[in-house]
């Protein structure tokens, strides 16, 4: 019963990934471009995604928010394409283009028939090292990312309070940063600023290109070495070297009032592995141990204590996503039932991620999901563009597309001991941070 | 009993001519349930939408909100099954059931293995014949939305849509909010509960789509294990909403620094013979690319919105052209000048050729992209039955958009886009806009 809370869960815990979903291809070309081909024959119908290693973690200091900005920019003049007119072209090839922005990835995809895939890699290659801003575009796009700030963050308290939590869990790594940029900063941004972050990281050499649908592999690499092959690569790109965390001694703990709050709410996060090539067992523990302590509202360790057995929450959960460059967070939250305090919630939660270490693994939960984890495979098979994500997230993170096949399996030979070693060494305080949301003129005071 | 009709899905557009064929079989049940069914066996799973219409709108005079509560609570508990112990069935099955309600309709989503399929229709049937309402998760869920409620309550954008229904629907169901108030959903009772249960759950007014790994024999049996045992009569609809809207602008002060715009004004009914013309010229008009007039002149020439649309919606009972968008508090005034000049100017001027060809080329090329797996496909089929389609509807469709001309849509937009109709809600604190009534 998820539906009716407002609480919005940072991250969606993706059970499972792809495995033999569809038939991959996937072959380098001289330029450093790599590229990943995914088959699925029955439409005839393509979705192309060009994938580049960067995302906001990635800015320089001082310019939140660029790399969001230059996804923005994108879409305006290229050497052979006017501004808008990519966009417009798709549009008028009855196809869909769109991109996004991460804290360690961008991408650029499209959706259209088939047999437009040719026209998709020409307009593509051309903004891939042929970008050609000028201020007029610059000034009306930083308006329009200033709204979508607005609209996303300014305008919704719970946003405000994620975007302090980050930045208290995240005590050097740029993870703390918000993606689409603090407010001063990105009201800032210029066209030097998001020409220098293009010209240092945008070329062939770093970027992945993602084709997955009604296609043959050998077509694919003839028009990628045609349009993307002639792209020289960018001498400017480094390998990403991003700062290390110092060791987090304390515990940081805030809270945040606002009008605008209608449901008071705890949540807390972690820091966290993440997923490494070669070595992603420990986040799959973590994944499973997420799925079992608060992944079902009706099932799960958090449900059963929190909202079954007393009536402290109206929700509660757990949320993991091991898909990240760098260290991630694990998370809790609980929503107080009415007259339960937010000391009172969380002190419940606390009771039962103890309970949780003292009862261990219950077998016949971990069946299930297991038998959901192999049902996932199946299901993922249906659904193409989800599919894509998956490999370009996966890839622009730091694993190979062996690590992302071998992904189910991992998971699937996960024991209860394994899951109870990672539970063991998650919750430690010190790495923690704590927050409150609080209804404005709550007289509670944070402990 | 089972009727094949085969709708090849053709685009007769100029840049992307799909060759794919969706083959739609029309399958009535040996019981009499009618479904439409594509079969595809590449994948195997099967994705089944079934929808009752009749929706929160059949919510009974002062009890607000009590098919939403029912809804979240239908799988709370079946026959011998607690809450629990079905979501542990329904997970260890693989399964998923997604119970979803708006104002016409309850839907149900489900997807489900084939190899264990019959185990799945077995749950499920169970929850819709012998839901059980317990009352420990009516308290449970009703909690839950009364915590939705109260969040709600200080939204903006909650509290424009809630502000543009109440002035525009009146008392019609429409009107209000289909969670309910807090005083409404806080006096509903497990009887209430089980009433509306009764009021929607019904043979006389369920649509199904299926797509994916089961033959047309095998559904018939499934719909008669499924559904057979629903009551054929369902409670009566509530009839069309007597929609009263005028042009201007109301302002609802509320400390955010971005207001939030809701606008709209009457719109076509589904079967007008213009129906075609005007979905075209709303495309061009407010459609969701970022070439539409609305996002061309608010967001990309002066950037005072990150999106902005707007929509030809009918609803059951009403037929709106409603849109939205969001600007900072100083900058929200522009914005409104801008799309109140465009809805003159449409109106007065219809629109250009090479904006009808492109608007052309867009939609033709892109339906058969909403084709996309099982579940999209069942909800298709849904959709199409609950407005009395034909499963030709798939390849005539195109041919409709393609037969509108530069005159058909000149005189559909001076029809449509109604100045002097057009009504804007703001909920945020705007400067320099004044309150027209």
């Amino acid at each position: 019963m998820r539906r009716f809370i407002a609480v919005i869960i940072p991250l969606v815990v993706a059970l499972a990934g792809p495995a033999k979903a569809a038939e991959v291809t996937s072959f380098l070309l001289e330029n450093g471009l790599d590229v990943v081909v995914l088959e699925d024959h029955r439409a005839p119908a393509v979705v192309h995604m060009m994938w580049y290693r960067v995302g906001s973690a990635d800015e320089p200091r001082g310019v939140s928010g660029i790399a969001h900005y230059l996804e923005h920019l994108m879409f305006k003049a290229t050497d052979e394409l006017e501004s808008g007119e990519f966009s417009a072209t798709v549009a008028r090839n009855g196809g869909s283009d769109n991109a996004f922005t991460s804290y360690d990835y961008t991408a650029y995809f499209q959706r259209v028939a088939s047999d437009r895939l040719e026209l998709m890699m020409r307009m593509e290659a051309s903004r891939m090292d042929g970008l050609a801003l000028v201020e007029e575009d610059i000034a009306t796009e930083r308006d329009v990312v200033i709204e979508e700030r607005n609209q996303r963050t300014e305008n919704d308290p719970g946003a405000l309070f994620g975007e302090q939590r980050r930045a208290a869990q995240f005590l050097s790594h740029p993870y703390g940063i918000p993606i689409i940029g603090w407010k001063h900063e990105a009201e800032a941004l210029t066209l030097k600023d998001a020409v220098s972050f293009y010209e240092q990281h945008y070329g062939p050499n770093n970027a992945i290109l993602i084709v997955a649908g009604d296609v043959e592999p050998d077509e694919v690499r003839r028009l990628a070495e045609q349009y993307y092959g002639v792209i020289p690569p960018n001498p400017n790109v480094k390998p990403r070297n991003r700062v290390t965390e110092p060791p987090q001694l304390a515990e940081r703990r805030l809270s945040y009032a606002d009008p605008r709050i209608g449901q008071a709410y705890v949540v807390r996060t972690y820091l966290a592995p993440e997923r490494d090539a070669g070595a992603q067992e420990e986040a799959a523990a973590l994944t499973l141990l997420a799925e079992l302590l608060g992944g079902s509202s009706t099932t799960s360790f958090f449900a059963d204590k929190l909202q079954f057995e007393t009536q402290v929450a109206i929700y509660s959960a757990a949320f993991y996503s091991g898909l990240s460059l760098d260290d991630t967070t694990f998370g809790l939250v609980v929503v107080p039932s009415e007259g339960v305090s937010l000391a009172e919630a969380e002190a419940a939660m606390d009771q039962a991620v103890a309970d949780f270490l003292e009862a261990g693994v219950n077998m016949e939960d971990l069946e299930r999901i297991r038998v959901q984890i192999r049902a996932s495979e199946i299901y993922e098979q249906d659904n193409l563009s989800s599919l894509a994500r998956t490999y370009g997230a996966g890839l622009t993170s730091g694993l190979t597309i062996e690590d992302i096949q071998a992904w189910p399996q991992i998971l699937a030979d996960v024991t209860a001991e394994d899951i109870m070693a990672a539970a063991e060494k998650i919750f430690e305080r010190r790495n923690a941070v704590t927050g409150w949301l609080m209804t404005e003129g709550s007289e509670e005071l944070m402990q | 009993m089972i009727r094949v009709v085969l709708a090849a899905m053709m685009t007769i557009a100029l840049a992307a001519p799909l060759k794919a064929a969706v083959e739609i079989q029309e399958v009535t049940s040996p019981g009499g349930i009618e479904a439409w069914l594509v079969q595809e066996n590449s994948i195997p799973f099967v994705s089944l939408e079934i929808r009752f219409l009749g929706g929160s709108s059949l919510d009974p005079e002062g009890k607000r909100g009590v098919t939403k509560l029912m809804t979240g609570l239908i799988e709370e508990g079946a026959g011998e099954l607690d809450a629990a112990a079905f979501a542990e069935a329904r997970d260890g099955l693989a399964a998923s059931f997604e119970f979803s309600v708006q104002d016409d309709a309850l839907s149900v989503s489900v997807r489900m293995l084939t190899e264990n399929r019959d185990e799945a229709v077995e749950l499920l049937r169970q929850a819709l014949v012998n839901p059980r309402f317990d009352e420990d998760a009516v308290e449970r869920v009703r909690a839950q939305l009364l915590s939705g409620i109260r969040s709600d309550l200080t939204d903006p954008n909650w509290i424009a849509n809630r502000t543009f229904d109440d002035m525009v629907y009146g008392d019609h169901p429409y009107g209000s909010s289909s969670d309910g108030s807090l005083e409404s959903v806080a006096a509903l009772t497990r009887d209430d509960i089980v009433e509306a249960f009764r009021a929607v759950a019904a043979r006389e007014r369920v649509y199904v789509g299926a797509s994916g790994d089961i033959s047309a024999s095998e559904l018939g049996l499934l719909l008669d294990r499924l559904l057979g045992d629903l009551p054929e009569k369902a409670a009566p609809l509530p009839g069309p909403a007597a929609v009263n809207i005028s042009g201007g602008v109301t302002i609802v002060p509320f400390d955010t620094p971005q207001s939030v715009a809701f606008f709209g004004q009457p719109g076509i009914a589904r079967n007008d013979p213009d129906f075609f013309a005007a979905f075209v010229a709303n495309e061009i008009f407010g459609g969701g690319g970022l070439q539409s007039r609305l996002s061309e002149e608010v967001r990309v020439k002066r950037g005072l919105t990150y999106g902005i649309g707007s929509y030809l919606v009918n609803f059951d009972d009403a037929d709106m052209l409603l849109g939205r968008f969001a600007s900072a508090n100083d900058r929200v005034a522009e914005a409104i000048g801008v799309v109140k000049d465009e809805w003159a100017n449409i109106a007065a001027n219809g629109v250009t050729e090479q904006e009808l060809d492109e608007a052309k080329t867009y939609l033709t090329g892109a339906y058969p992209l909403r084709f996309d797996g099982n579940g999209p496909i069942a909800r298709i089929l849904v959709g199409m039955q609950t407005i009395d389609l034909t499963p030709d509807y798939i390849t005539s469709r195109n041919e409709n958009i393609e037969a509108v001309t530069l005159d058909d849509i000149k005189r559909v937009a001076a029809r449509l886009y109604q100045p002097e109709n057009l009504r804007f809600v703001v909920v945020g604190q705007p400067e320099g806009l004044e309150e027209i009534n």
